[in-house]
């Protein structure tokens, strides 16, 4: 992350900051493949149940990049904070999956 | 004209292999982990977590950032079996009502411990949502998983409260 820490909130302020100025919302997605191997190893854990490491990881991750861009195309705004923050996961395709992170941006004093 | 499958008795053991491995690896598994998750949230009982949206005033808030904690789960062979006898008749869907408990606490579990690893001491706002994952094999018509994401704002408070 380049310059300051943009802070992220998913309530309507930062707790202990003051909000100065609104810049509007801000977002970020990423449509991420599974990878066959993990496709494989997840339906074989699909016998026996349980967590799907691999697809854990693979959704934090691309939440991750998601809120990266949302990060971005804030500091481009002017902002120092996102706040009101939502995530949205849908299944757009077979094996696949968009993660998209939405706020609001503002600048906190 | 259908060939003649190469080992009738397989066919038919196979199925029923998966069903007993379901239920055995299955359960314990789910024992296991119901286990972990009762000593874990003994555990982090002192890092509370709030669905408030503003901090309680005796919460002298220091600093506050996102906080994500998240897991995908499946169904074993066993209870996907006993879940589709249940859609027959209709009703409790017991096997799956126990995975997405389960889900949810460890994701709420994970939430604190993101938050905790962070150097907060609370967490404001708590959200849960719940994704199914389509199947990359039959049409996205099966579920490959179901991914239960818990978020809020993680908090440093600069007292205890009360």
């Amino acid at each position: 992350m380049r310059g300051e820490a943009v802070l992220l909130s998913n309530t309507e302020e930062i707790p202990g900051r003051a909000i100065r100025e609104h810049h509007g919302v801000v977002s970020g997605s990423t449509v991420r493949a599974k990878h066959l191997g993990r496709d494989i190893m997840a339906g074989l854990k699909n016998l026996v149940g349980g967590e799907l490491k691999g697809y854990t990881e693979l959704l934090q991750e691309a939440r991750q990049e998601a809120l990266e861009r949302m990060i971005e195309e804030a500091q481009k705004a002017g902002a120092n904070a996102v706040v009101n923050v939502r995530f949205q996961t849908s299944s757009v395709a077979q094996g696949a999956a968009e993660l998209f992170a939405y706020g609001t941006a503002v600048t906190v004093g | 004209m259908e060939a003649e499958p190469a080992f009738p008795l397989l066919r038919l053991l196979l199925p029923l292999l998966l069903l007993a491995m379901g239920w055995l690896v299955g359960g314990a598994i789910e024992r296991a982990h119901l286990r972990r998750l009762r000593l874990r949230e003994i555990h982090w009982r002192r890092l509370p977590l709030v669905t408030l949206r503003e901090p309680p005033e005796a919460w002298q808030v220091q600093r506050a950032g996102l906080v994500v904690g998240s897991v995908v789960v499946s169904i074993d062979y066993w209870k996907r079996m006993m879940a589709f006898f249940r859609s027959l008749v209709g009703g409790r869907v017991r096997a799956y009502e126990s995975l997405l408990e389960r889900a949810r606490r460890e994701a709420l579990l994970r939430l604190k411990e993101t938050a905790h690893g962070a150097g907060f001491d609370a967490v404001l706002g708590v959200r849960l949502e719940t994704a199914r994952l389509a199947s990359a094999s039959r049409d996205g018509e099966g579920t490959a998983g179901v991914e239960i994401v818990a978020f809020g704002t993680g908090v440093t408070r600069s007292q205890e409260p009360g």
